[in-house]
């Protein structure tokens, strides 16, 4: 446990050691405010039947964010000890592959939930001064920064499988970018196809991004996306980890 | 110590090393010599655990480095070649978060960490990021590193390579300190760092071992190619013709600097011809500024052995 602990500081100190870690933070600092701001500022114009909460996880600022960032928390996780050659001190200590692997994975986890904390104050702020509540409930809270870590552990999982494919991180970025935006345009695809059945659209909404985040922002805790999203995030980091150990019999 | 029993890894298509059988004791300083790509890398990374042989076995500390590569690996201290380190990291945070790796105890992590720094010199840059090194810096960073855990065994991948002649004079005096209380297997290119610091040396070719002894054995094997070296004033003889004709030289080369010819003997081994030469030179009224015996050093066995293929 102190391995793993010990791994996983050094992953997440790692990303303020570096200016990328900065440059992500304020890009999603001004895209997020540009976000809660048109949505306030749109509410205000005319009535409208969601929240201020409920708009803000579900507009088009929140996800072009959202699906950005993930190649750009991953992509260094392991192509960057690959190139560096950093990985051979690192796995001739004694430690353990899966260590390494989860290490890396929850280092990514917690820069991402770093990521989201100054938009709770964004909350706060809003009803200290209209001294209206920004949700529904305190459900719908608790949806939504549910359904942003269940989206968060598998996106992030499909970085660390990116990066553990190859040293350049480049590459590493455009694989999970592609992956990314892929799964997330599939959710799109039920309001594209006009001429298939209800079972398929049915089917291409359990896999949708959008529809996951309205349904858990508006508060209903629905369990299918969270086994979806756990046993996905599951499935990936078995994959990397195979990858991982890939370089013992590859070559 | 290092047991390794017909070790072989192929990559794709090509043989790095070829059925490798050698054994390092306690207490050992083992040099590992061998041209660029004759496998001394890929060796020393199967032992330190970072890949598998393809077959073949290895042990450190009678742990098998596959099967109990934990173990194994917790035996030793390895500094891989160019010793790649995190640059973006202070020196101590680096030393500290590697003993947390490497199972040095709470409240022993401070004192170790103090104790690789003064042994390896890193005082005074103990507060700077790697990345600001100089590579003599980053090279003391990766062996205080590899001491850290203080291991029964230390694999060192040319630990004396890009540095300038005092701090390469530095390591060695280090290694050879170490040599008392760890066993140590070295691979280097500088020939004559082997000589002052190995007890035994393995020169590996193309995969192989060719040669496995103490520096003195392998050199009494090569005396050949020892040779006495004359310079001289010979007026209008050629010299060459004339050395030629003592019993024991194998075959001469001239070299000619101005007036003076410089000649490079070859002869037969353990002989010594330098008596001859002497009363060559005064009968045939030479003068005679240079008389010397060349030694054989391990730089003509690693030639001998090596060159077979390079023209």
């Amino acid at each position: 446990m102190r391995k793993f602990y010990t791994l996983l500081s050094r992953e997440v100190r790692s990303y303020f050691y570096s200016p990328i870690a900065y440059m992500v933070l304020v890009f999603f600092l001004v895209v997020s405010g540009v976000d809660f701001y048109f949505q306030v500022s749109f509410m205000n114009q005319r009535p409208v039947s969601y929240s201020v909460q409920e708009a803000f996880f579900n507009s088009v600022f929140f996800w072009f964010a959202f699906v950005l960032v993930f190649p750009l928390i991953t992509m260094r996780l392991f192509a960057e000890e690959f190139k560096l050659g950093t990985i051979e001190p690192l796995m001739t200590a004694p430690v353990r592959d899966w260590q390494v692997v989860l290490a890396k994975f929850f280092g990514a986890l917690v820069f991402y939930l770093i990521l989201w904390i100054p938009t709770v104050l964004y909350f706060w702020i809003f009803q200290q001064v209209t001294k209206q509540p920004a949700a529904t409930s305190w459900g719908a809270y608790f949806g939504s920064y549910l359904m942003l870590l269940l989206l968060g552990m598998f996106y992030v999982s499909i970085g660390c499988f990116a990066s553990v494919l190859t040293k350049n991180q480049i590459i590493a970025a455009v694989i999970s970018f592609c992956a990314i935006t892929l799964l997330f345009f599939l959710g799109l695809m039920q309001f594209i196809l006009l001429n298939v059945s209800a079972a398929t659209r049915d089917l291409l909404g359990y896999f949708s991004a959008l529809e996951h985040m309205g349904t858990f922002s508006r508060g209903v805790i629905d369990t299918r996306p969270i086994v979806l999203y756990v046993s996905m995030t599951i499935v990936m980091l078995a994959l990397t980890h195979q990858a991982f150990q890939s370089r013992k019999w590859r070559l | 110590m290092i047991k390794v029993e017909n070790l072989t890894k192929r990559y794709a298509g090509q043989t790095a090393i070829r059925d490798l059988n050698f054994e390092v004791g306690q207490g050992e300083i083992m040099g590992f010599l061998g041209p660029n790509g004759a496998g001394k890398t890929t060796t020393m990374r199967i032992l330190a655990g970072f890949m598998p042989a393809t077959s073949g076995r290895a042990s450190i500390a009678g742990f098998d480095v596959f099967e109990q590569s934990l173990q194994a690996r917790a035996h030793l201290g390895y500094m891989p070649e160019n010793v790649p380190l995190y640059s973006d990291m202070r020196v101590t945070e680096y030393l500290d978060y590697r003993a947390a790796l490497k199972d040095v105890p709470h409240r022993r992590v401070v004192e170790r960490v103090g104790d690789v720094k003064e042994l390896c010199g890193l005082k005074d840059v103990e507060n700077k990021l790697i990345g600001a090194l100089s590579k003599g810096y980053r090279q003391r960073v990766g062996l205080a590193d590899a001491l850290l855990h203080e291991p029964d065994l230390l694999i060192l991948d040319e630990p004396t390579i890009g540095l300038d002649p005092n701090q390469i004079r530095q390591v060695r005096e280090l290694i050879k300190n170490l040599g008392k209380q760890h066993t140590i297997l070295l691979s280097t290119h500088i020939l004559p760092e082997v000589e002052m610091t190995c007890s035994r040396v393995i020169i590996i070719h193309k995969g192989r071992i060719e040669a496995c002894d103490t520096p003195e054995n392998l050199l009494g094997q090569i005396r050949q190619a020892g040779g006495v070296v004359v310079e001289a004033k010979t007026g209008t003889d050629n010299g060459a013709e004339e050395i030629k004709k003592i019993a024991g030289v194998r075959d001469v080369t001239t070299d000619v600097n101005g007036d003076w010819k410089i000649f490079s003997l070859r002869v037969e081994s353990g002989l010594d011809v330098r008596e001859e030469i002497f009363r060559l030179a005064a009968a045939r009224r030479w003068t005679l500024r240079e008389l010397s015996l060349r030694r054989a050093t391990l730089e003509d066995v690693f030639v001998e052995i090596t060159h077979s293929d390079q023209v």
